[in-house]
């Protein structure tokens, strides 16, 4: 095995990993904006290592660049929408769980 | 491995579908039709069909969720609870079942060279039309030249849509004293749609024009196009982008795309060919097929994108109606 094998396996392995954990967060989060931001931050994180492995495995000529230019799209588009989501979620009145109980937030901040 | 990945996707496309029939919030519905075509394109992509995935990615995915959503702003997001009873139709889609699964034991073995498929036409197509048409996509070899007259037939059910929609609905005209339809606190989205929107469209110009030589053409290039547009209606608001493109310059582009693909039949029969036969095109064949199946994608893409986004003006006017009422 190559080295570049070795570490695109290492990148991509880590990114199935974080893609893993967000889902993981997706469901036992308590409310929307935790799993919101457990889906955002993991997929960011995520789209970056899987393409990191992908373009490794090419050999670096136009399908890098495209890999790249995905990657380019996936880092500007998929915050904006976890943003937009967020921000429409708080527009229309829900709100956070410390917001909600606010017994739990009197604990906290002791 | 390849029947491993068909088999998990099948699995996710089969509880995708359970979900949607059980679920009774039309919002969660909408979502899972995206699901359920991005999955459905997955397994196309498995079946090395990069096409229709692509087709079934951009038009299944992406515009129909959109369309749907509009349509939701509409009419709202709860089913309407069914007073029939459930026996008689549950006799006649088990019935149905079992007829079409007693059908399956008559097909031909999965994937068998020997198929009646692969021994029709498929064979030709491969063989022939790199000398008759010359392009290295043989589909879209198969779909503008081959089957140039279905394809014809196929732009013309996307242009009777649009009639349809605009005739049951109509553009409802916004005026400037209408409340601001945009999302003007949204400056996050403001400012990376400026930055994606024109990137979006230059896509949409690579994935048209190159349809010749990689997956894509017409049809995904028009609603790739209109996507970018109806991101720019969502975001700065549908009398801003009536200004850009309005919706009656809409109607004659859709009718124009149409034209344009039937006089370049018309011409090819004025040159003394049949309807559609490129090869009279120009004195050289190979390049008679090339300027005809560019001109007839160009007018598929035309159509596709005044159509696609005709109708989201028209839903999206309705609803902002009745989002002001």
């Amino acid at each position: 095995m190559d080295f570049l094998d070795i570490v695109s396996s290492i990148l991509l392995l880590a990114g199935v990993f974080f893609g893993f954990s967000g889902a993981v967060g997706l469901f036992r989060f308590p409310d929307f904006f935790t799993r919101v931001h457990a889906a955002s931050v993991t997929d960011s994180i995520a789209a970056i290592l899987i393409i990191g492995g992908l373009l490794l495995q090419t050999s670096f000529d136009l399908n890098t660049a495209k890999l790249v230019f995905i990657l380019l799209f996936l880092l500007v588009t998929s915050p904006t929408a976890s943003h937009a989501l967020a921000k429409s979620a708080r527009h229309g009145g829900l709100l956070t769980l410390a917001e909600t109980s606010p017994q739990d937030k009197q604990e906290s901040a002791k | 491995m390849a029947e491993f990945i068909d088999l998990v996707l099948l699995a996710m496309l089969a509880l995708t579908a359970l979900r949607i029939i059980f679920l009774k919030d039309l919002f969660a519905v909408v979502m899972l039709f995206g699901i359920y075509s991005f999955l459905s394109a997955l397994i196309f992509v498995n079946l090395d069909a990069v096409d229709v995935a692509f087709t079934e990615a951009s038009v299944g995915a992406g515009i129909s969720t959109v369309l749907m959503l509009v349509t939701l702003a509409m009419t709202g997001r709860k089913e309407k609870q069914s007073t029939h009873s459930t026996i008689l139709p549950l006799f006649v889609v088990l019935v149905t079942g079992a007829a079409l699964i007693y059908g399956t034991l008559d097909m031909p073995p999965f994937g068998h060279p020997d198929n009646p498929v692969h021994q029709h036409v498929a064979p030709r197509y491969i063989e022939e039309s790199p000398k008759e048409v010359g392009l290295p996509n043989m589909v879209t070899s198969v779909l503008a030249s081959y089957r140039g007259f279905d394809t014809l037939g196929e732009t013309v059910v996307v242009f009777s849509a649009v009639i349809g929609v605009l005739s049951l609905l109509g553009v409802r005209r916004t005026k400037k004293k209408d409340l601001e339809s945009g999302l003007e606190t949204h400056k996050v989205l403001h400012v990376v749609s400026k930055i994606i929107i024109p990137l979006v469209i230059l896509f949409a110009l690579y994935v048209q024009f190159h349809g010749d030589f990689g997956p894509g053409g017409g049809f995904q290039a028009g609603v790739i196009a209109a996507a970018a547009f109806i991101l720019y209606a969502l975001v700065l608001g549908l009398p801003k982008a009536f200004a850009v493109v309005g919706p009656k310059f809409l109607q004659w582009m859709a009718a124009a795309g149409v034209l344009l693909y039937a006089s370049v039949g018309l011409y090819s029969m004025y040159k003394g060919g049949n309807f559609l036969d490129y090869n009279t095109l120009a004195a050289d064949p190979i390049a008679g097929q090339h300027y005809g199946i560019i001109i007839i994608e160009l007018g598929v893409g035309i159509t596709v994108f005044a159509v696609m986004l005709n109708i989201f003006y028209a839903f999206g006017s309705q609803a902002e109606r009745s989002n002001i009422q």
